[in-house]
């Protein structure tokens, strides 16, 4: 009896699907390229991407070369909000199921994208935007963008004798995309795969606009070694910097608690682009102070102390747990 | 049947014939009708589609780029700024070698800030790699939008049909619109040979090296050269449907014999009929109607310029700087192939919107008469109203 072979059909019912395989080009340690290797796995491979320019595009696709399983479309730095506008709006008069990602990085979905991201969500496309947040323009060498940390140390925010780094404060983007009153939005970090694939299958239910931040790091642009990219954005979240939050229709539907709220230099010293806090100079102080005086009001706002152990707060979460949950 | 419409309505119409699933618009005088027509035909529930009104031209463009690539048939329209907020996009989408439509109603471009009509914004854009359609009156507007959409999609490349903003958009005319299965006969159900899909993933848009740049805009070129075939195919299908013709690449009309000819783009030929009607040349005059810009039609214009001793390109763009407008410099350019080249006199006219006069052919007629050659020229410009250093 023959039996007919159908790779694509195959490696569908993959138990584990993969929508961004190995063999792309990102830096050692890049934090996007893992978060959008989770994104993709957990929105299964019925879906269509656009995605802007920016590092993910150049790494993943050398001409002739691809390393995405899903079909996939990179048009323009700032249009990713409207080529996914369109191609869900395509998708509906066919009347087909295929959801419709759009991926940006910071700069893509902060700065330069913003209005075609706002437009997408005004008119209720239904399509989950993830933006993939390290922070800065990395793709073009590490310039400073919107998303850009208050303090830190670019090439176009460099710190010098009148400058302690960025001057301006990180723009608060996933509060103004809740402005849209969209059903969903929410934040998240690489460091903690179940609660990305938690949101992401979230958005995937939901008919209408979405948006994830992934708080991602580069080790490059950030000024650390590739194998802690995982230790420095789990302590983004720890110190309060990077809340990881849910908003539903514009209101605060969920954050993930802080066990033990963690003092902000432990995130900080990690870094290069924060080594000009670590001296006697007194403005440095005064940063320190500053940036401790964020993280704690992202903890006043939005009640992140957490009540005791927790298997879902901030250490708890994505951690071994043999024997369940009864040791968390 | 003739039917008395404005040409944004009578767009509005053929568009919607045309059965795109997806249009976005951004509203920009004087392109305004024509989206607001097809408002109301899909609010009328007379043409079904995905109607998304976006926030920017440049998302119009955008959000049609994705639906194409998606798989849906898709229109934008749009005029002057708004072309140029799309700029990016236009070199994009036929980079990407996706079949769009896009009407073009137009206007001068800021600053001055003028709402009027000339060519300036599609002139501007003519090195995006799109086929660029002029349209001489409303009826060949029409007609090239259903031709675009078989000529877009034949040749994978975006079409821009050109329309003077007011001239013709807002004028009311006779019209004929075709039937629903004239359309549908003679232009087949989209199809795009990279249209997305899950169940065979490509991945569109990628980074190339300069190991493969040249050769991939070298393709781009033979692809817009050879769509001259095309666009001629389409006028004369078309023609067998609805029996009449739009002029394929150009035409040209009046005195077999004439050794003067004047060659336009656009409306205006409509005023140089006319001014031909009212005023009888002394000379004999030929009419040149330059119907295909992108692809210019270099072999085509050579033939039929053959045994003429001069040539006047009247257009409605310049580019300030150069050694003349836009068309005059592209027909000299093809033309310094020919054995005997005409004299070649390139006037721009009706810029921002200024009426040109009845009595245009024989006042352009007077040029040939001057003492002295000018290459180019602004014919009614008014140099007694400019400071003494700007004239």
């Amino acid at each position: 009896m023959s039996t007919h072979i159908n790779i694509t059909d195959l490696r569908q019912q993959q138990p584990r699907f993969r929508g961004l395989e190995s063999g792309h080009r990102a830096c050692l340690g890049c934090g996007e390229a893992l978060a959008a290797r989770l994104v993709t796995e957990a929105a299964g491979p019925d879906v269509m991407v656009a995605n802007a320019t920016g590092c993910l595009e150049i790494f993943t696709t050398p001409w002739p070369e691809s390393a995405w399983r899903i079909p996939w479309l990179h048009s323009l730095f700032e249009n990713a909000g409207a080529i996914a506008s369109g191609m869900e709006a395509a998708l509906k008069a066919q009347k087909k199921s295929t959801k419709v990602l759009a991926f940006g990085g910071d700069g893509g979905t902060f700065d330069i994208g913003f209005q075609a991201l706002s437009g997408m969500l005004e008119r209720g496309h239904n399509v989950l935007y993830v933006c993939f947040d390290n922070e800065a323009y990395m793709n073009t060498g590490i310039q400073r963008s919107s998303s850009t940390p208050h303090a830190a140390m670019t090439t176009t925010s460099p710190p010098g004798k009148t400058r302690m780094g960025k001057r301006h404060l990180k723009k608060d983007i996933v509060s103004i995309v809740a402005a849209h009153h969209i059903p969903y939005a929410a934040t998240s970090s690489v460091a903690y795969p179940s609660d990305i694939r938690k949101k992401v299958r979230r958005a995937m239910a939901i008919d209408g606009p979405t948006f994830l931040q992934i708080h991602c790091p580069c080790p490059l642009g950030w000024g650390h070694e590739g194998d802690e990219s995982i230790e420095i954005a789990r302590l983004a979240v720890q110190t309060g910097l990077y809340p990881m939050i849910e908003l539903e229709r514009g209101g605060l539907a969920g954050a993930m608690p802080l066990r033990h709220p963690k003092p902000v230099t432990d995130y900080l010293k990690q870094q290069q682009r924060f080594r000009h806090l670590f001296n006697d100079d007194l403005r440095a102080k005064e940063e320190l102070e500053h940036i401790q005086a964020i993280a704690d009001h992202n903890i006043e706002i939005y009640g992140l102390h957490g009540a005791g152990r927790d298997a879902f707060d901030s250490e708890g979460m994505d951690t071994v747990r043999r024997g369940g949950l009864r040791w968390a | 049947m003739l039917q008395p419409l404005e040409g944004s309505q009578a767009i509005a119409h053929a568009v919607a014939l045309c059965r795109p699933q997806v249009v976005a618009a951004y509203p920009i005088t004087p392109q305004t009708h024509i989206v607001e027509n097809i408002s109301k035909l899909v609010a009328d529930g007379q043409f079904e589609c995905e109607f998304v009104s976006v926030e920017s031209e440049f998302s119009a463009a955008s959000v049609v780029l994705g639906a194409a690539m998606a798989g849906s048939r898709a229109y934008t329209a749009s005029a002057s700024q708004g072309i140029f907020l799309m700029y990016e996009v236009l070199f994009n989408i036929s980079g990407l070698r996706v079949p769009l439509v896009m009407t073009c109603a137009n206007r001068a471009v800021s600053s001055p800030l003028s709402i009027w009509n000339d060519q300036q914004d599609s002139m501007s854009v003519r090195d995006a790699g799109w086929i660029q359609l002029y349209c001489a009156d409303n009826q060949e507007a029409v007609d090239a939008t259903v031709q675009a959409f078989r000529i877009a999609e034949r040749c994978e490349l975006p079409v821009m049909v050109c329309m003077d903003g007011f001239t013709l958009t807002h004028t009311l005319e006779g019209i004929d619109i075709p039937e629903q299965n004239q359309v549908d006969n003679f232009l087949p159900p989209y199809h795009f040979s990279r249209t997305l899909d899950p169940k065979n993933p490509i991945s569109v848009g990628t980074l190339i090296s300069p190991d493969f740049y040249s050769e991939a805009r070298h393709s781009h070129h033979q692809a817009l050269l050879q769509a001259q075939d095309e666009i001629i195919a389409a006028d004369r299908d078309w023609a067998k449907v609805v029996g009449r013709e739009s002029g394929g690449l150009l035409t040209i009309e009046g005195d077999p014999d004439a050794k003067v000819a004047i060659l336009s783009i656009g409306s205006v030929i409509g005023t140089l009929r006319a001014s031909l009607e009212h005023f009888a040349p002394t000379t004999p005059v030929k009419l040149i109607k330059l119907r295909s810009f992108r692809p210019f039609p270099v072999k085509a214009l050579m033939t039929i310029c053959q045994g003429l001793t001069d040539l006047i390109v009247l257009e409605r763009a310049i580019s300030p700087g150069s050694a003349g407008g836009i068309v005059g410099l592209e027909v000299l350019a093809a033309l310094t192939k020919m054995e005997n080249t005409p004299r070649i006199h390139n006037v721009a006219a009706g810029l921002g919107g200024r009426d040109i006069p009845l009595d245009i052919v024989p006042r352009l007629l007077n040029i040939l008469t001057a003492e002295n050659y000018q290459e180019f020229s602004i014919f009614d410009v008014e140099l007694d109203r400019l400071p003494p250093e700007d004239r």
